[in-house]
């Protein structure tokens, strides 16, 4: 288990840093699928079977082949190395400075936190999961949905050819 | 899990890699024989009996043939293209239960790879990734008619997954699982979801023609259009695993419709014949064999029969016509799930 586990996260680390570095975007997608692989291989070495499905329905086949798309009709193929003025690397670089001190920060002092529930190995199946939500988050999990439908309504409208309307004012 | 099943898992991997692939090559004499049926014609008749050594020929001549990657193309994606959609391709058949439970020598070896809890969405995450072998494949080949095919492709594949999900939920509300083997199980003695699902069975199998880039949905590759779609640059082998892939999917999709749908690896008035338990699990397998094999000649008799769609007129069909069906068909299901198990 801990062989898988280290194995794994290599996989992510090193495909994580190749989405980073490597110059062609369609590179970087096909890197970052690899990572997402690797995040649901973790999820099923917690044994949460459903979350690693979901993960790789949602984010692998669905939002990774919209960012390709994108890549495809935008014809971003071409490996352009973007020139930044002066002014806004320096800053890009302190800020990444910044950042990544408040992460070590964050995770130097270690507080361990009290899952609400103690681990088992039915935690992550899809009964307990479905409990869960409909049971004790039932409120936050409709709100969500909520947001989503006005998310995806917004995007259509957005989407949506204009009929021109002149208000005259 | 002790060393024999190991071993027993390998073994039974292997001949399930190897009964798609016969199954598959089959499939495209069987089609090109349906296809001649249908037109009044011969088909293949050359190679052997029956034309029946039609797909060794076929395979041996893609296996000879110049091998060519243009110029202009992406290297990696364009052999990466091919190799995702033949691994996707194969990978579903590792959930799907091809049998009942065999004992030998007093250790119970069940006919499936993994039973696991989440069957029905392990399939559908492999369906998804497949679609990044056709979209990879006609963008690397870094030709107008082939991302055309790939764009198509990977649209036509995102729009009719939506409407196969939700098809798969009204049929989890009869079922109560997300667990293959135990959707199969619920379905012996003629107790088919075909019948409790009728709808559902309806636009899953639309959505499964859809998924399969088979016709009427065949766009990507339409010929009239896009020369060949996405794989126009590919040659050879390459060439040759987009066309296997395309068949290997069409088993798969196949037994799971069987297997969703049709009971499985269930005969009727099994019970009544009176076999041991091995010779009835044997049995068993075989009609689910059949079972598929008319699942297949079903989408061969669809394809010869009905003409391509537009490409607008497909999209209309995904999600102004399938869509609201499906919800439809989760709706009138829970309604009457609520009020029928409220007694």
């Amino acid at each position: 288990m801990a062989f898988l586990f280290y194995m794994l996260s290599a996989i992510m680390i090193i495909s994580a840093l190749f989405v980073v570095f490597s110059k062609n975007p369609v590179d970087s997608v096909i890197y970052l699928i690899i990572c997402f692989i690797g995040m649901a291989g973790q999820y099923i070495l917690l044994n949460a079977q459903f979350l690693a499905v979901v993960h790789v329905i949602v984010y692998t086949g669905a939002i990774m082949v919209l960012f390709l798309f994108v890549i495809m009709l935008l014809n971003l193929n071409k490996e352009i190395i973007v020139r930044k003025s002066k002014v806004t690397r320096i800053s890009a670089v302190i800020t990444g400075g910044i950042f990544f001190l408040v992460m070590v920060a964050a995770t130097r002092q270690v507080i361990e936190i009290h899952p609400r529930y103690p681990f088992s190995g039915t935690v992550g199946l899809v009964s307990e999961v479905g409990k869960t939500l409909f049971h004790e988050f039932l409120l936050p999990f409709e709100i969500s949905s909520v947001l989503f439908i006005s998310a995806m309504i917004g995007a259509v409208m957005f989407g949506k050819k204009d009929e021109v309307k002149n208000f005259k004012s | 899990m002790d060393w024999t099943m190991y071993i027993y898992k390998t073994i039974f991997l292997v001949i399930i890699l190897l009964v798609t692939l016969l199954v598959a090559m089959y499939s495209t004499y069987g089609e090109r024989k349906v296809a001649a049926f249908m037109q009044d014609r011969l088909g293949p008749n050359r190679a052997g009996i029956f034309g029946l050594l039609q797909p060794i020929a076929d395979g041996i001549k893609m296996f000879m043939k110049e091998e060519i990657i243009p110029l202009s193309a992406n290297k990696k994606m364009f052999i990466l293209g091919p190799s995702i959609a033949m691994t996707t391709a194969l990978l579903t058949g590792v959930v799907i239960p091809w049998g009942g439970t065999l004992t030998i020598f007093g250790h119970e070896f069940p006919m499936q790879i993994a039973d696991l809890n989440i069957g029905i969405l392990y399939v559908f995450a492999m369906v998804s990734i497949g679609v990044y072998g056709i979209m990879l494949g006609g963008w690397a080949s870094n030709n107008k008619y082939a991302l055309l095919g790939s764009i198509r492709a990977a649209s036509q594949m995102i729009s009719y997954e939506l409407a196969m999900g939700m098809s798969i939920i009204a049929l989890i509300l009869t079922t109560g699982t997300l667990s293959l083997h135990e959707i199969v199980d619920q379905q012996q003695g003629m107790h088919w979801n075909v019948f409790y699902q009728p709808l559902g069975f309806l636009i899953f199998i639309i959505c499964a023609f859809a998924e399969t880039n088979r016709a009427p949905f065949d766009l990507p590759e339409c010929e009239t259009e896009l020369i060949g779609g996405y794989h126009t640059e590919y040659s050879s082998m390459k060439l040759g695993f987009y066309l296997f892939a395309e068949y290997v999917n069409m088993f798969i999709s196949s037994a799971v419709i069987v297997t969703l749908y049709f009971g499985g690896y269930h005969m009727p008035f099994i019970d009544h014949i009176g076999l041991s338990g091995n010779v009835a699990t044997l049995l068993g397998t075989f009609f689910f064999f059949i079972k598929v094999f008319f699942m297949i000649f079903l989408f061969m008799w669809v394809r010869w029969t009905l003409p391509r769609f537009r490409y607008d007129q497909l999209m209309n069909l995904g999600w102004k016509g399938l869509m609201p069906l499906a919800i439809f068909n989760i709706l009138a299901t829970g309604v009457f799930y609520y009020f029928t198990e409220l007694t």
